[in-house]
Order: structure tokens, then sequence, then C-alpha cells
């Protein structure tokens, strides 16, 4: 896939000395969406505010489409549109009024039919007239990502697009969001819910203390770093695990009545079959068994306490 | 240019003072207003004419500049600080456009409404004093170049400034002396030598003098200087406003 945003030794130092990124190099490919997952003070939003030109960048280079975003600014930053994490509007405007502004501000000519049509789509069309002070956070949300299509972007940064936002709104904006993937805007967003990046993101990059831990496509990354556990609920509880088993690691739950047994799908050998021998040898018995795969959450956590 | 970016800042900027008309464009009116019943017919009429031109119709030019002054000021400085406050910002930052485009947007609108408060006052004076402008033309590039002037020094402002506080600070404690003791209600003339010299260092002086020649042809300072001194005060503006938008200073950190 053809490369939309090439970030090459990014650092940024703050006026106080606080180092908010730190060697950041990250492709991005055309057509993707990419995840940005990492705890609050990461630099997610430091780097994504460097690409859209809002932050000085203190080292490196980032091209969009192939420009510089400092000295060809203008051609990368049209290409661009912006959902901020905040939710920053003129509360006295209109939104049909705040929108067209922001298609304009982009140098783009005023176009009532195709601002019509955003408004309908992000299902605004009945307030374009109301004060955006009247309106709630969720149609305040749609109405920052309104602004941000106003002008056509190839490229959509969405930061934390559902902060705030009640769960059918956010199911209803992720198919916004995969609707304009699919008609191949390239899509970074950045989230505290690892579910939404599950549900939505091609890869995810994740990153902590300003740095990227690692950028994987979202199986890879899941099939990498995904654990299995495969639990036996015992028949009779058990006072502790036989010393024998000791090899394979078991951990007994505080009721001792269920045994896990945690194996990497990507080994050659689970060590399940083993596993199954050693049990009937010992006559333990069980009820049922069932496995659990790792989420997405459990190896963020797994990757920022690791670092 | 982004020229559809500088006339959206533009009608934005001036959606928002026909917005709030009274604050905006009443409110200096009526102040004005005040100024000549109190300076202009009340005291006036006791104080002897200024080369020739009663005290009424001598002072107008300097409140036209006083006001253009402070609302030049004041229109600029909030027009930039407000998205600064609200966060609003991050959409001009994020905009493909210069910092050339950014204040012909901001600096335009807060110019043209200075101009039209200015014109304002000028007819609504036209009603307590005898007017007369040997130099219409003269007279509306002063007004002009003195609205933008001193709207690239509220752009300044609003850009440094980071709370109301330091928004008011440079207006009420600078600008609002400075334009007092400019010449607006006397001539510098009628000072002892000392205080003349001093009022030279005054930037104001300068505007005040020009434009009431444009009116009179009666000024305390030379033409020539007076023209000068304000292209100069308009080129300092635009390269402090340049420093800032490279530097990133206060807006992009």
């Amino acid at each position: 896939m053809q490369s939309v945003i090439q970030i090459s030794n990014l650092n940024k130092i703050y006026q106080g000395g606080f180092q908010a990124l730190n060697n950041i190099n990250l492709e991005i490919k055309k057509g993707e969406i990419l995840a940005l997952l990492g705890p609050n003070g990461a630099g997610k939003t430091t780097l994504i505010s460097i690409i859209c030109g809002i932050v000085n960048p203190s080292e490196g280079r980032i091209e969009v489409a192939g420009y510089d975003i400092i000295s060809q600014f203008r051609e990368t930053r049209k290409r661009i549109g912006l959902v901020p994490q905040e939710l920053t509007t003129d509360a006295f405007e209109t939104v049909w009024d705040t929108v067209c502004f922001s298609r304009e501000l982009f140098g783009k000519k005023r176009d009532d039919h195709y601002v019509g049509q955003l408004l309908k789509d992000l299902s605004l069309w009945e307030k374009k007239d109301a004060q955006i002070m009247t309106l709630s956070g969720g149609m305040k949300r749609r109405v920052m990502i309104a602004k941000a299509l106003s002008h056509e972007p190839e490229i959509l940064f969405l930061d934390e697009p559902t902060a705030g936002v009640d769960v059918s709104l956010r199911h209803s904006m992720w198919q916004q969001v995969q609707a304009l993937n699919q008609s191949g805007v390239t899509v970074i967003l950045t989230t505290h819910y690892i579910e939404e990046a599950e549900q939505m993101a091609d890869r995810i990059s994740v990153m902590n203390k300003g740095e990227i831990l690692l950028t994987e496509s979202k199986t890879c990354l899941m099939q990498k770093l995904g654990k299995k556990q495969l639990s036996f609920e015992l028949v009779e509880p058990m006072a502790a695990v036989p010393e024998s088993l000791s090899t394979h690691r078991l951990l007994l739950s505080k009721d001792n009545r269920v045994l896990t047994y945690q194996y990497n799908t990507n080994d050659e050998e689970t060590g399940i079959v083993a596993l199954l021998e050693e049990l009937k040898r010992h006559q333990i018995e069980f009820k049922d068994m069932h496995t659990q795969q790792s989420s997405l959450e459990d190896i963020f956590i797994e990757l920022v306490k690791s670092k | 240019m982004n020229y559809r970016a500088i006339a959206a800042i533009y009608k934005f900027e001036m959606s928002r003072a026909f917005r709030t008309k009274a604050q905006s464009i009443a409110s200096p009116v009526i102040s004005t207003t005040l100024y000549f019943i109190v300076f202009g017919s009340a005291i006036g009429t006791r104080i002897e004419s200024i080369d020739g031109v009663s005290y009424g119709a001598y002072i107008v030019p300097g409140l036209i500049m006083l006001t253009v002054l402070t609302q030049s000021v004041s229109n600029a400085s909030f027009g930039i600080y407000f998205p600064k406050f609200s966060g609003t910002i991050y959409e001009i930052l994020s905009a493909p456009i210069s910092f050339v485009e950014i204040v012909c947007g901001y600096v335009g609108a807060a110019a043209t409404k200075s101009v039209i408060i200015g014109l304002i006052i000028l007819i609504t004076a036209n009603y307590f004093v005898p007017l007369q402008i040997k130099h219409p033309i003269l007279m509306l590039l002063f007004l002009c170049l003195t609205a933008v002037s001193f709207s690239l020094l509220g752009f300044i402002i609003g850009l440094w400034a980071d709370g109301f506080e330091k928004l008011q600070l440079i207006p009420l404690l600078v600008i609002t002396p400075l334009a007092f003791l400019g010449g607006s209600f006397y001539s510098i003339n009628m000072l002892p030598p000392f205080w003349q010299a001093v009022s030279l260092a005054n930037p104001v002086v300068y505007l005040i003098s020009g434009f009431r020649w444009s009116f009179y042809e009666s000024s305390d300072i030379g033409l020539g200087i007076s023209f000068a001194m304000i292209v100069a005060f308009l080129m300092l503006g635009f390269v402090i406003i340049a420093y800032i938008f490279r530097t990133g200073y206060q807006l992009k950190e």
C-alpha cells in the first residue's frame, strides 16, 4: 500500500524542557485506519498537532502525500481534516455557518449541496440553523466532524472522537468513519477505548512516554502477542496444584475449583495434549473446559507495563 | 494566496461585530458624542480658537483618532485572543493559510470596523460643530493607515495575552494615556517647551497632527514626518507579527 504520511526522526521538546515526542518514525498507508493507542500523556495529541500544523516540531521531518509539512504546508494541510479532542466551537455561530466557514478557510469554493449532504449524513440537517451552544455534546461532536470534512480531505485525524459520547452514537460514528474510509479517506484515530481500535483499525500503533512502542496490523498484533487461556472447571475442589504439574505453570482459582493454563497460539507445541494426559494420570477430573483469547486491551496493558 | 480564507475570516469577524452592534458601534459613538457635548459645546465655548479653528471643531480629528486607536486595538486583540481562549484557533493554525493571510483577515476586519466607527463619529460631529475637510482623500488615507497600524498592534497584544487582564493592560495603561496626551484636545504648541519635547516621543502625536492637517491644514508636526511615522509603525507591527508566526510564540507551543 502506498504511504500517505511519512514521519522521520521526529522530536518535540516543549519550552519547559518536557520531551513530548522522542524520535518518532512512522509510516501511515493510504486508505488505512490507523489507531494510535497510549495512556494519557503518551504524546498522541502532540504528534497529531504537529502533522496538522498546530504545534511546531523541534526536530525531524514529516511528509504528507510527498510534501513537506513546513515548506509546503498549503499542499499538506488542504489534504487533512482534524477533529480535535476538545469540543471547541464558536458557541454563537449556527451549524451551517460554521461548517461553511471551515470549508472556505481551507480554500474551497462555497458548495451548499455538499455541505447540505454532509449535514444530512451526520444527522445534523434538522439543526443547521441552530446556534452551536444550543446543541447536545454528541451533536457538537458531530459538528466538529462536519467541520473537519467540510473541505473534502483525503486524510482525517480523529483525536478521541467518541469521548463522552453515548454507546449508540459511538456505534453510529464508527459506521460513518468506516464508510468514509471505504470512500478512500485515510483515518488516523486516537482513542482510549481499546474496543474502538479493535473494531475499526487496520493497524495499531502503541505509544508511551513520547515513543512508539510498536506498529503492527491488528490481526498480526493479536497473533503475535495474543495469549490464550484454557480453563478447567474441576469436579472436586483441589487444595493445591500437584508438584508434578508445576512445569505447566497452572493457576488455581481462589475457590480451588478452576485450573487455568496459559499458552501462546504461535508456539509450535501448545502443550495442551501433554497437559490433558497429565491431568488424566493424576486422576484430576473436570466437568467443563473453555478457552479465552487475550483482548487488545490485555495486550496494550502488558505492552505499556513492560516498557 | 488563499483569498477564500481571508474572506472567510473577514466575514466571520464582521458578522461578530454586527451581532454585537450595541457594544461594537453604539458604545464608542455615544461616548464620543459625550466628549463633544462636554469639551466642544460646554467648555469649548470658553476657549479661544486654535490656529483660527474653533475649539469644538479643533478637537474633532483628535477625538476620531482617539476612538479609532482604542477601537482598532480592542477589536483586533479580542478578534485573535478569543479563538485562542476558546480553542477554535486550532482550525486557523491547521488551515492552508499563511500568517499574511491570517493577518489580512483579522486586521482587515478590525480596521474596517474602526474606520466605520470613525466615519460615524465624523458624521455625528457635524451636528455639533461646523466642520470642514480640506483634503478628504488624505484624511481617509490617514484614517485607514492609523486603523491598520493600531489593529496590527492590537493583533500583537491578542497573540501575546494569555489572560483577559493582559488583554486590557496595554490599551488601558499605554494606548489611552498616549492618545489623551497626543494632542487630541490641545495643540502641543500650547505646552511649555520641555513638555513639547517629551510629547515628540509619543507616536500618537504624529498621527493626530497629520490627521488634523488633512482637515484644517494646521498641524504641530510636518505632514511628511507624520506620514513617515505611521508607515514606520505599520512596518514594525508587521515585522513583529511575522516573528511571532515564524517562531510560534504563544501560538504553536
